[in-house]
């Protein structure tokens, strides 16, 4: 857990605390919030002002695989919409949820910055490029298989 | 022999599977000795290896982690070999990123062995006001997109007697579609690290920060070990102090580029803008005297100092002085990081460096979301900041994006307008309230149910939103529209009037339709249907099709193809 208190005595150090617990828990839960502004010495509803002002910050716990639609320019004239709704209509969620199962959430995300493999996806970090519908759903099924194997 | 080898390992060769090949090669051959080296800005060819011998270097694209590959690439067969486009070396010029992937990113040793620090060697010899007056000299404009005069910038904070004074680092390289500012950090961190310190013994400041986006978490590690090497090799150790050198992570806000914004961010607050004046060299991060450069910006420092202020205003034009990256991509053959002198025209760098076909690109994007789309009777316009402003375009921070016959100009648009009225921090009625009726109109265009009134809306929304906003994300937020109306007005007419959209690009003006002449009858289209509106006898119900393009991309013969929604009617007319 980051350290709370000693992050709290200096202001300017919020965003890096909520970047901690979010790496922590994968997302901003409602107590996260409670914590932090107790050690801020803020009120709740400015630290989640500060949440919801930037994107980077979740409030719904993140599926285990963390799918992101790249919808930089590159990505966007190349298909990437295509790419969303393939994904969208495969898991049945929308974009921004998590499945029922809490295995996938899906994001559409502004440039992961390879746009030469336009359209890409990435999913916890790694990057899939040069994107079809039959790649995505296969790759989107390997991770469902591999799930079901262990 | 193989001296050593040469792993391009930025994020677009790690994306496109450089670690893989990286061990493979480790695997294979554990005798040699691996170097993992940044952009080398032919992304297309990626992943990309450079075999050292001493007869030279010999490249490789398109690496595969298989043992057989790296075995035939390590005897040095002929395959596979990489030699850059002809016609790029005609254009580009490789003046601020020439360390790029030719050095170790995170070796402090081998910056310092091709020159690197001479520049802040040189410059603590000279006064700070001396530093300043050859940054004026070289008239360095601000790479971020605004253009303003770097020289000029450093003495306002020069001036402040202030005791404690901010250098800044904008590093929060937001735009969709531009990768320059991460690229430079990735690959040549201690270059934009020592443009930063050269400001610092200019100005006075004592604390330099670098406002980072989180999303590039190979930049910031590589930042914070080159820091890191720094203080240990007393390198920040300058007026007598040592300074303190922070990578502070954004989290995410396209309007946090604009300097108050991005100043509230720091702070840990919300990052909207102020109203200026107070401009930050007057008071910014806590009040202090700040100054906010961007990463390209930093990095060109080192050269002025090394070469002199009059030796490098001889690259580029006389009022765009330098050279400029672009992140080349979109309908292209080979995208990629260019680096170009300015006055260079756009045809040159679409056609020559990017290789798009003759005559098939009819608009370029240029500066990202702020900026605007150029028709293809000014390609031969020279990219520089008043040609540019000119067209109603910006230089923006260099995202260049190609945009082919093929797509649709009213879509564009509407995709940039969604970025923008998604990113505005709501601060300005114009800018919150504007844009999203601005896109609300553009998706009425785009879906087939937008008026003329629809059209002459946007025109006169257009300057209302400029003018009734205080930073820079409102003040251009309608430039891709104002410019695609004033070159492509045509296409929003075509959308509106005749509900025809030229590029079939918007869904709700075509229809899919199986020419069963050229229908082989192999079923992949209703296998692969994920609605099933596809029958037996290969006739598509398009009242149900999502137009998901699954069955085009199936289809063997290609009997499928979008067409003009009741095309076939208006066809026979």
């Amino acid at each position: 857990m980051p350290d709370l208190a000693t992050l709290g005595q200096e202001k300017s150090n919020l965003i890096k605390a909520l970047q901690e617990q979010q790496r922590e828990e994968g997302y901003i839960s409602d107590q996260a919030i409670k914590n932090i502004s107790r050690e801020f010495d803020m009120a709740p509803v400015e630290v989640e002002g500060v949440v919801s002002f930037y994107t980077q910050f979740k409030r719904i716990k993140p599926g285990k695989y963390k799918i992101q639609v790249c919808d930089g320019t590159a990505c966007h004239i190349k298909g990437s919409k295509l790419v969303l709704n393939w994904a969208q209509d495969h898991l049945g969620i929308a974009e921004g949820e998590t499945d029922e199962e809490g295995l996938f959430s899906l994001d559409a995300v502004a440039c992961l910055g390879c746009c030469s493999l336009a359209p890409v996806i990435s999913i916890n970090g790694k990057v899939y490029g040069d994107l079809t519908r039959k790649k995505l759903l296969k790759i989107l099924k390997d991770y469902r298989a591999r799930e079901e194997d262990e | 022999m193989i001296n050593r080898i040469k792993i391009g390992m930025a994020s677009c060769g790690v994306a496109a599977g450089a670690n893989e090949v990286k061990d493979k090669i480790a695997e294979v051959a554990p005798e040699e000795e691996i170097v993992e080296v940044g952009c080398i800005g032919h992304c297309y060819a990626e992943p990309i290896v450079e075999i050292e011998t001493d007869e030279g270097s010999i490249f490789f694209q398109d690496v595969e982690p298989d043992e057989d590959f790296i075995n035939r690439m390590l005897e040095l067969e002929d395959f596979s070999r990489f030699t850059p486009n002809p016609e790029r070396e005609k254009w580009e010029k490789k003046f601020v990123t020439e360390l790029s992937g030719k050095i170790d990113p995170v070796s402090l040793e081998e910056y310092r062995d091709r020159g690197g620090y001479q520049g802040l060697e040189k410059a603590l010899e000279m006064a700070p006001e001396e530093v300043v007056e050859e940054v004026k000299t070289s008239y360095l404009r601000g790479r971020g997109g605004g253009g303003f005069p770097t020289g000029m910038k450093w003495s306002f904070l020069a001036a402040k007697e202030e005791e404690d004074k901010v250098i800044i680092c904008n590093a929060d390289e937001g735009d969709p579609g531009a990768f320059m500012d991460r690229t430079v950090m990735e690959s040549i961190p201690h270059q934009m690290l020592e443009g930063m310190l050269i400001g610092a013994h200019a100005t006075g400041a004592n604390r330099l920060f670098i406002y980072c986006r989180a999303e590039y978490p190979l930049a910031v590690r590589n930042l914070n070990t080159a820091i890191s090497q720094i203080e240990e090799a007393g390198l920040n150790r300058i007026g007598g102090k040592d300074l303190k050198i922070t990578v502070k992570e954004g989290a995410g806000a396209f309007v946090c580029g604009e300097e108050t914004a991005l100043i509230h961010s720091l702070e840990g607050k919300r990052g909207t803008p102020r109203y200026r004046p107070p401009y930050p060299t007057d008071k910014g991060y806590k009040g202090r005297p700040s100054m906010i450069n961007n990463v390209e910006t930093f990095t060109n420092v080192p050269l002025i100092i090394r070469l002199g202020g009059e030796e490098y205003a001889r690259v580029g034009t006389e009022n765009s002085t330098g050279t400029k990256l672009f992140a080349l991509a979109g309908d292209l053959e080979y995208s990629g990081l260019v680096e170009v002198p300015m006055g260079v025209s756009i045809g040159d760098v679409i056609y020559g460096i990017g290789g798009a076909e003759e005559g098939s690109i009819k608009a370029v994007q240029i500066g990202g979301p702020s900026g605007g789309c150029i028709p293809e009777e000014y390609f031969d316009t020279p990219i520089d900041y008043d040609s540019l402003n000119e067209l109603g375009a910006i230089m923006g921070s260099g995202g260049l994006i190609a945009i082919s016959k093929g797509r649709c100009m009213v879509e564009t648009a509407r995709y940039f307008l969604d970025f923008t009225a998604k990113e505005s921090c709501g601060k300005c009625t114009f800018c919150r309230i504007g844009t999203k009726r601005m896109l609300e109109t553009l998706e009425r265009v785009t879906g087939g149910e937008g008026t003329v009134e629809d059209v002459e809306l946007l025109s006169e929304l257009g300057p209302k939103i400029i003018n009734g906003s205080l930073c820079g994300l409102g003040q251009t937020a309608p430039n891709p529209v104002l410019t695609t109306l004033k070159y492509f007005k045509n296409e929003y007419l075509d959308h509106v009037e005749d509900k025809h959209c030229p590029a079939l690009e918007c869904d709700a003006l075509v229809e899919v339709e199986i020419d069963n002449e050229v229908c082989i009858e192999c079923g992949q289209c209703i296998k692969n249907c994920p609605v099933d509106v596809i029958s037996d006898d290969f006739v598509i119900d398009n009242e149900g099709c999502t137009r998901c393009n699954s069955c085009i991309e199936v289809c063997p013969v290609d009997a499928i193809s979008r067409v003009r929604k009741g095309g076939k009617v208006n066809v026979a007319n």
